[in-house]
């Protein structure tokens, strides 16, 4: 156990995942077998494992994208079982960064990053005022009336980034979000994660291959063939 | 504002399927509004020819056409001294044949019937109409067409006939049509003594009711109406009316199924879009707003286009000379709004589907594949 550990033992867990098992292809494929998982509030945790693992998986299922064939997930001591909690999870409680940004070409990034805030009926002021800070702290304010197709990779990616904390929530999944860029945006884009994760103190889980981006957060979790091998406290 | 900016970009991101879809609606409108306005207008001058200086119509009882109906003489020289009425026109309808024109409607009036006494006389005067039994007064476009003047003499039907004037009338059949004295067409159409309909003006109309049951009470095969309630129950417009809105639905529903197949393959290439907005917390209703806000726009340009394509189109008609004052290119506006309503309705039926679909899209099946 590392000193980091055992301050986070006593914060409240945010995100659980009991016995939890996902299968496709009418359980063809069993991706996850009985996973055991949890994070506590402002903690920043690495899913590690080879390419269909499962991170990815458990990521939505973390995010209410998906639900699982057997057991149960938890968010802020809630279970995810009714659909409305699980807009009202994506509306306001967790953010997602993919991959790929997933932005929508044809508006500018300021549109796009207001996109979660339409979804939950902000009004425009307030999320204006959030995408100033944002995009002050992500260095994308002369970007704002930029379409999507102009910005570079790195851009891309930090627009991702505050469009997922645009509605403060208080959980960030992030699926391998360094994952298309070049080794120095992608270590850049990635502690700008980590600054603002632990500005907003939001618990950020990121799937990533990268171990020695994963070393830099608080907790690393090993995943192999659709189980947890062993968590490991950095 | 960023709501309909989706919707804006998506319609402007496929702008040749976006106008074909508008346009689809745009010609359905246009055919929808010329339909029912033409037959509307022709609707309307049927009703004006009746309802000349008069407000009640008599006619045979359960006749499917007034070209059918016999009134008999005997109860027009009795209604006339009825004291509620000031006074009573008879009219025998007939269709008569020209070399050229097949079909051309015949009236035979009297000569003080109002028909005569509102027309602009262009040659001849109205004194000298029912002179002689083979006078007839013609409408100016059937003057034309006839090739006919003062004069002259036309051959219609089987027999010829001396034009003792010429008439110019607002009413399209009427400027087409050919007027005969009463007697001689009576003869002409073999029904002696007969009058098609008797057109009355009352001296208050405040005895209409009681006209009526007096007309059932004294002659049980006929039938008296006022104006308006021959033109709703007319069996003839009844027809051509819901013909009207049969054929305009059906281009109309020709225009849906373009929107909705507009719809379905906005949906289906992005459907990867719709996962983004799922994953940052669009409910059902709102991907259904979208996509139902998609088709209403669709909708309404193409109403918008079509009303002027059709306006345009009834203006073009009208200048035909063919149709000369059969053409009312007066729209109505209950018209304009039953067409932009249906066309709206139209529009979000046909979205109704590819709505669902996008309902559906599960958000982690279509970012899966990245």
């Amino acid at each position: 156990m590392t000193p980091a550990s055992n301050n986070t033992s006593k914060l409240p867990v945010v995100l659980r995942a009991d016995e939890v098992w996902k299968s496709y292809d009418d359980g063809a494929i069993n991706v996850l077998k009985g996973v055991d998982f949890e994070a506590v509030e402002g903690q920043t945790v690495a899913l590690c494992g080879p390419s269909g693992c499962g991170k990815s998986t458990l990521l939505h299922l973390l995010g209410g994208l998906d639900e699982p064939d057997r057991g149960r997930i938890s968010v802020n001591s809630v279970e995810l079982n009714r659909h409305r909690s699980r807009i009202r999870l994506l509306r306001y409680e967790i953010g997602f960064v993919f991959q790929l940004h997933n932005l929508i070409p044809d508006l500018t990034l300021e549109e796009n990053c207001l996109i979660p805030t339409v979804a939950a009926g902000i009004n425009r002021s307030s999320a204006l005022a959030r995408l100033k800070d944002l995009t002050d702290r992500t260095g994308l304010s002369h970007r704002l009336n930029s379409r999507i197709q102009k910005l570079s990779g790195g851009e891309r990616q930090r627009t991702a980034l505050c469009r997922a904390l645009m509605n403060h929530p208080r959980i960030l999944l992030a699926d391998e979000p360094t994952g298309s860029l070049d080794e120095h945006t992608s270590s850049t884009v990635f502690q700008l994660l980590l600054d603002i994760a632990a500005t907003e103190g939001v618990t950020l889980v990121m799937a990533t291959h990268d171990r020695a981006l994963a070393a830099r957060c608080d907790r690393l979790v090993e995943m192999h063939d659709g189980r947890i091998r062993e968590p490991q406290h950095l | 504002m960023i709501f309909l900016k989706l919707i804006l970009t998506n319609l402007l991101r496929h702008r040749i399927r976006s106008l074909i879809s508008i346009a689809g609606i745009a010609f359905s409108v246009a055919a929808m509004l010329t339909i029912v306005t033409i037959l509307q207008g022709a609707v309307g001058m049927f009703s004006g020819i009746l309802s000349s200086d008069s407000q009640i119509i008599v006619f045979e009882r359960n006749v499917s056409d007034l070209f059918f109906s016999n009134v008999p003489a005997s109860a027009l020289a009795e209604i006339s001294t009825w004291p509620m009425v000031q006074h009573a026109d008879p009219v025998l309808f007939g269709v008569v044949t020209s070399s050229d024109h097949p079909i051309i409607t015949c009236f035979g009036i009297t000569a003080s019937d109002a028909r005569l006494r509102k027309a602009t006389w262009i040659e001849g005067s109205r004194g000298n109409f029912a002179h002689e039994p083979n006078d007839v007064v013609l409408g100016q476009r059937a003057a034309e067409f006839l090739h006919a003047h003062l004069g002259s003499s036309v051959a219609i039907g089987n027999g010829t006939f001396h034009v003792a004037g010429i008439v110019k009338t607002a009413n399209g059949f009427e400027d087409g049509g050919v007027f005969m004295p009463l007697a001689a067409a009576q003869s002409f159409f073999h029904k002696p003594g007969a009058s098609s309909v008797i057109t009355i003006k009352l001296t208050d109309k405040k005895f209409a009711e009681a006209f009526k049951q007096r007309v059932k009470a004294s002659y049980p095969d006929l039938i008296a109406l006022e104006d308006e309630e021959f033109t709703r129950s007319y069996s003839q417009f009844k027809i051509l009316k819901a013909t009207a809105w049969t054929v305009g639905g059906c281009g109309l529903i020709l225009g849906g199924l373009g929107v909705a197949n507009t719809m379905i393959m906005s949906v289906f290439t992005r459907i990867r879009e719709i996962a983004i907005l799922r994953v940052n917390g669009f409910s059902n209703a709102q991907i259904a707003t979208m996509i139902f806000g998609e088709s209403a726009l669709v909708s309404v340009f193409g109403a918008i286009m079509g009303l002027l394509l059709g306006t345009a189109l009834l203006f073009i008609l009208k200048l035909i000379p063919a149709l000369h004052g059969y053409v009312d290119v007066t729209i109505q506006p209950l018209v304009v709004l039953i067409v932009i309503v249906l066309s709206f309705l139209t529009g979000v039926a046909g979205a109704l589907y590819p709505a669902i679909y996008a309902m559906r899209v599960r958000a982690v099946e279509a970012l899966r594949f990245e």
